[in-house]
């Protein structure tokens, strides 16, 4: 008998995310099915950012913890919709990621191309208070919306003077 | 293919995605070259996180484009085995890069077209290119509030980075024109709902950019006049230098993987 797609969640949620280890893919959220086809073992997995160099590591990752469990037939799937969202990230993960030192998305706060008003543009400010997950101060600043990879800012703390990570919104 | 694809000319509708990838394509690969040469690190980092979105975003293009265009090509087969002369880029984005403010401004007068496009494609009739366009629009949303900021303080800057990036907008300028001057192929997409009308994406654009340059204190320039070519593969000298990078080891070395 097949084991049960509850047992393959399981085991899923152990494997962690190749570049923020301490959380699980089903932390993150990219694991949207996963079903028996007769004799096959369907994963439906979807991408975080179209470009993220994680993804292939990923679908490893993936077919290797099945195979160690004895599942042989697996077919991997790339689903594009819905569109990742960090709001998918459960409350478990965003309590793991603030623990390793990385600020979790503040959900509902995505670029839509249009948010950062013209005051905050000119001042070069971000409209988003962001609790440094070292010290606790809200004393922080945008250092790039861009940072380690492409799902992260970069801030710095002007408390503790320490840099971080923030996991942006999209 | 649903029904909208099956109005259409195939090939019209190949060609039409092969735009949207090449253009992503070309420019994630000049972005690219910046690596490690950018003035602060920050910059170098959003650089090639930009870079890595819009290289992402071309395997989903140029993969649906070889799949309408149902010779059996891939994403990879497109982007490393096609000559200058088959690419379907505009030219703005094969230029090369200049000064640090040239980019930008490149960046920027790209983003809020690809950011406009992209909003209007999430009601294309074509499902899967609806499915890209969601994921591309959170991607590049990022992207245009960077570019735009950047342009507002450094336009809005020292005197010395008024005048370059004034400069920079006056070069860019007739390559602007390219991207929303409709030819057969955007009228034939247009006409099947699966591409938007051009011009309306052209307004929005406009928009977009009289905004933030006025923030920045620069001029939009008064020519009208638009470099064409890039769209039905008449392209600058450029793109072939792009290519003997790029391709390159593919040539050399065909069907290498890794």
């Amino acid at each position: 008998m097949h084991p049960s797609v509850d047992t393959i969640w399981s085991w899923l949620g152990e494997v962690p995310d190749p570049e923020i280890p301490v959380i699980s893919l089903t932390d993150l959220g990219i694991i949207r099915d996963v079903a028996w086809d007769k004799d096959t073992l369907v994963v439906t997995v979807t991408p975080t950012y179209s470009g993220c160099p994680a993804t292939s590591v990923i679908n490893f990752e993936i077919e290797k913890v099945l195979l160690d469990k004895g599942v042989e037939q697996i077919r991997l799937e790339r689903r594009l919709s819905p569109p990742w969202t960090t709001d998918w990230i459960s409350t478990v993960g965003r309590e793991k990621l603030k623990a390793y030192g990385i600020a979790p998305p503040i959900d509902g706060t995505a670029a839509d191309g249009r948010a950062a008003g013209l005051a905050s543009r000119l001042t070069g400010q971000g409209n988003l208070v962001i609790e440094c997950p070292r010290c606790g101060s809200i004393d922080t600043q945008k250092v790039s919306q861009f940072g380690s990879t492409p799902c992260k800012a970069a801030y710095r703390c002007r408390s503790c003077l320490e840099p971080f990570d923030y996991f942006k919104c999209i | 293919m649903e029904a909208a694809a099956d109005q259409v000319d195939r090939t019209a509708y190949a060609t039409w995605l092969m735009r949207m990838g090449d253009n992503t394509l070309i420019l994630g690969h000049r972005l690219s070259e910046w690596c490690g040469h950018s003035p602060v690190l920050e910059e170098d980092i959003a650089m090639a996180n930009t870079a890595l979105d819009l290289i992402g975003q071309t395997q989903l293009w140029l993969g649906l484009a070889g799949e309408v265009e149902g010779a059996g090509r891939t994403a990879d087969n497109l982007a490393y085995l096609r000559d200058a002369s088959k690419f379907r880029n505009v030219l703005m984005v094969e230029r090369p890069n200049g000064d640090f403010g040239q980019t930008l401004m490149r960046q920027f007068l790209f983003d809020a077209w690809h950011h406009a496009m992209l909003t209007e494609l999430l009601t294309s009739t074509e499902e899967r290119v609806r499915e890209i366009a969601a994921k591309a629009l959170k991607e590049v949303s990022y992207h245009l509030e960077r570019s735009a900021d950047l342009v507002i303080r450094l336009g809005d800057g020292s005197e010395e980075s008024h005048a370059r990036m004034q400069a920079a907008l006056d070069d860019q300028w007739a390559y602007t024109g390219e991207l929303s001057t409709p030819d057969e192929i955007d009228t034939a997409t247009a006409a099947a709902g699966i591409a938007p009308d051009l011009a309306k994406v052209g307004t929005v654009w406009r928009q977009t950019v009289e905004e933030v340059l006025r923030a920045a204190t620069l001029s939009v320039p008064d020519s009208t006049f638009a470099h064409q070519g890039g769209k039905s593969g008449r392209h600058t000298e450029h793109l072939g230098y792009i290519l003997a990078d790029m391709q390159f080891l593919q040539r050399a070395y065909p069907g290498a993987v890794w």
